[in-house]
């Protein structure tokens, strides 16, 4: 037996960003307005999209809600679970791997005292390594929100996390 | 010279403005076809001329790609641009749209108008944020200029160009792949035919190329075909935004003529770091075929040299590799990224890639055996060529070759660890 999930109400002024996607696409194709939407309710609405986010997805979207499930589980940058208030995800391929991203990460794990994959106690941080960001340049690199920070050094990261709140 | 297409903003104060744009000459082209209405066919002669290919990473003849789209036929046609830039080692796209967001919104509004579409859509991989809010305020400035929307310039065309966001996923690069994605659904590649062309975004004709392609475009129109061509060499049209990563003492995104010997590029970058020797080199991204330090010494940048040298230009993604490094564990890593990100559709994709990288980290982890190498070369040979897009051999190829060409490494690493744990 499995129970009909309760949607998430959205906010109207979720609903107007996410008509702005819909007005781009044919009448017809709603449904390419998905990964944005679930961009702007996982970012606005708790960090992570639960069953009632996504079913609300689906509903305004008018499409099926296993699609709107399989999207998010589909894309690396959904979270179907609860992630710190900032996820720091670390690119560790090849170009970045020989700038020394594995040093990225000892010492985010050392400085916030948790593990790669893990969140700190309070909720605030996650380290997460990720696949190429294309920032191959900048290397070693990561992602923290919308924000790249190029060029790390212990140093440079120390001063990055004592500004984020 | 360098900095001339792609690039030709960048010595402005605020490379991305509309005024730097216009300064150089840009949007004078989408300006004239509007007014004049040149005739399309015109124009893709121009391209054919100038000997652009695909900067995507396939190399395809953009002004022949271009030529396929019925644009007579009735009903909607698009443009798609691939801003997925996720080839490891790739950065250039992400600085074009940074940089000058301008000429690809100029590039595209051309494409509108040569494959009789109304709508081009800009894919941008979910990640890149910046380079968005670029994309958003060029598009903004445009249509508050007149060049873009309903009726522009009282012409009675229509065009208008939408930035659509990813969410993370290498394989939506993939041309396909990245229409369903667009069409709001799993990134899974479509079997070909039918090819995009006919049966596109919607099931509509749909014309895609890459950002840096398309962003072409304007400068070959109006500087000349031939002026383009010059840039670089027969039959490798123009230039090519090159990013060099790794080993080198200053990284960075360099826009050269195409057929420019490497050891210029790597001049450009600072040469290899602390004075080390160049070991190897992934000359086109990670899924192109390795070359060693004499062989990549020895080529030139084009798309021709690079496939007599058995590898490919790709997207121009050069990441350079000394001789202190393990390839082994070099190898390992990028088996791990096409496991990863492996859609899951086909099976000898999906099991294959998994099963690679499991046994290259049995390779310096121990439990591996000398015979296996020929077993993870014979099962990249069958992964090769057998799947519905291009990941599959993209996972294939580094393995083959960096086996091929640095066993000796992979032979130490399984006799050595059989010696330790011997003891």
């Amino acid at each position: 037996m499995t129970e009909e999930v309760q949607a998430a109400v959205l906010p109207e002024h979720i609903k107007r960003e996410i008509d702005h996607w819909i007005a781009k696409y044919p009448a017809d194709f709603k449904q390419s307005a998905v990964i944005p939407a679930l961009h702007i309710v996982q970012e606005q609405m708790g960090g992570y999209l639960t069953p009632e986010l996504m079913a609300a997805v689906a509903d305004y979207l008018e499409m099926p809600r296993v699609a709107v499930l399989e999207v998010a589980s589909f894309y690396s940058m959904y979270d179907l679970k609860p992630v710190g208030r900032h996820k720091i995800c670390v690119c560790t391929n090849v170009s970045c791997a020989l700038k020394n991203s594995g040093k990225v990460i000892e010492h985010l794990e050392k400085r916030l005292n948790i593990k790669l994959g893990e969140t700190t106690a309070d909720g605030k941080f996650t380290i997460k390594s990720v696949e190429c960001l294309g920032a191959c340049v900048g290397a070693p690199m990561f992602q923290i929100g919308k924000e790249y920070y190029e060029h790390l050094t212990p140093e440079k990261i120390d001063t990055i996390l004592d500004n984020l709140k | 010279m360098a900095n001339e297409v792609c690039f030709r903003t960048l010595s402005h104060e605020k490379p991305w403005a509309y005024e730097a744009y216009v300064s150089v000459g840009g949007y004078s082209v989408w300006r004239k076809i509007v007014n004049e209405k040149t005739d399309p066919h015109e124009i893709i002669e121009a391209i054919k001329q100038s000997g652009l290919r695909g900067r995507g990473g396939a190399g395809f003849p953009t002004g022949l790609k271009w030529s396929f789209i019925p644009r007579n036929a009735p009903g909607d046609k698009y443009v798609v641009c691939n801003a997925d830039e996720g080839e490891p080692g790739t950065c250039k796209d992400r600085d074009i749209m940074r940089f000058n967001p301008h000429q690809l919104v100029e590039g595209l509004l051309i494409a509108c108008y040569v494959m009789g579409a109304e709508n081009a859509y800009n894919y941008i991989r979910g990640e890149f944020w910046e380079p968005f809010q670029r994309m958003e305020t060029a598009i903004k400035e445009a249509r508050d200029a007149g060049l873009m929307g309903v009726n522009i310039l009282g012409s009675g065309i229509n065009a208008h160009v939408h930035n659509h966001l990813g969410a993370g996923a290498y394989i939506c690069g993939e041309e396909t792949a990245l229409l369903n994605s667009l069409e709001g659904k799993k990134g899974y590649p479509r079997f070909k035919p039918p090819f995009p062309a006919n049966h596109g975004l919607y099931g509509k004709p749909t014309n895609i190329n890459n950002v840096e392609t398309f962003a072409s475009v304007p400068v070959i129109l109006q500087h000349g075909a031939k002026w383009f061509a010059d840039l670089g060499v027969p039959n490798n049209g123009g230039t090519k935004v090159f990013s060099v990563s790794g080993d080198v003492n200053k990284p960075g995104n360099f826009e050269i003529g195409l057929g420019t010997p490497f050891t210029k590029l790597l001049e450009l970058a600072g040469g290899v770091r602390n004075g080390h020797k160049i070991k190897a080199v992934i000359p086109g991204g990670s899924s192109s075929k390795i070359l060693t330090g004499d062989e990549m010494l020895a080529v030139n940048m084009d798309f021709d040299s690079l496939a007599k040298a058995g590898t490919m230009l790709g997207s121009g993604a050069v990441i350079v590799i000394d001789e202190t490094r393990d390839m082994v564990e070099i190898l390992a890593r990028i088996a791990e990224f096409y496991a990863e990100e492996s859609c899951g559709q086909c099976t000898p994709c999906r099991e294959g890639t998994g099963w690679m990288a499991r046994m290259l980290h049995k390779v310096i982890h121990g439990g591996a055996q000398v015979s296996d190498l020929d077993k993870i070369v014979d099962v990249a040979n069958k992964i090769e060529g057998r799947t519905i897009c291009g990941l599959g051999d993209a996972a294939a190829w580094p393995v083959q070759s960096y086996i091929k060409k640095f066993r000796k490494e992979f032979e130490d690493h399984i006799i050595n660890r059989a010696k330790t744990h011997s003891h």
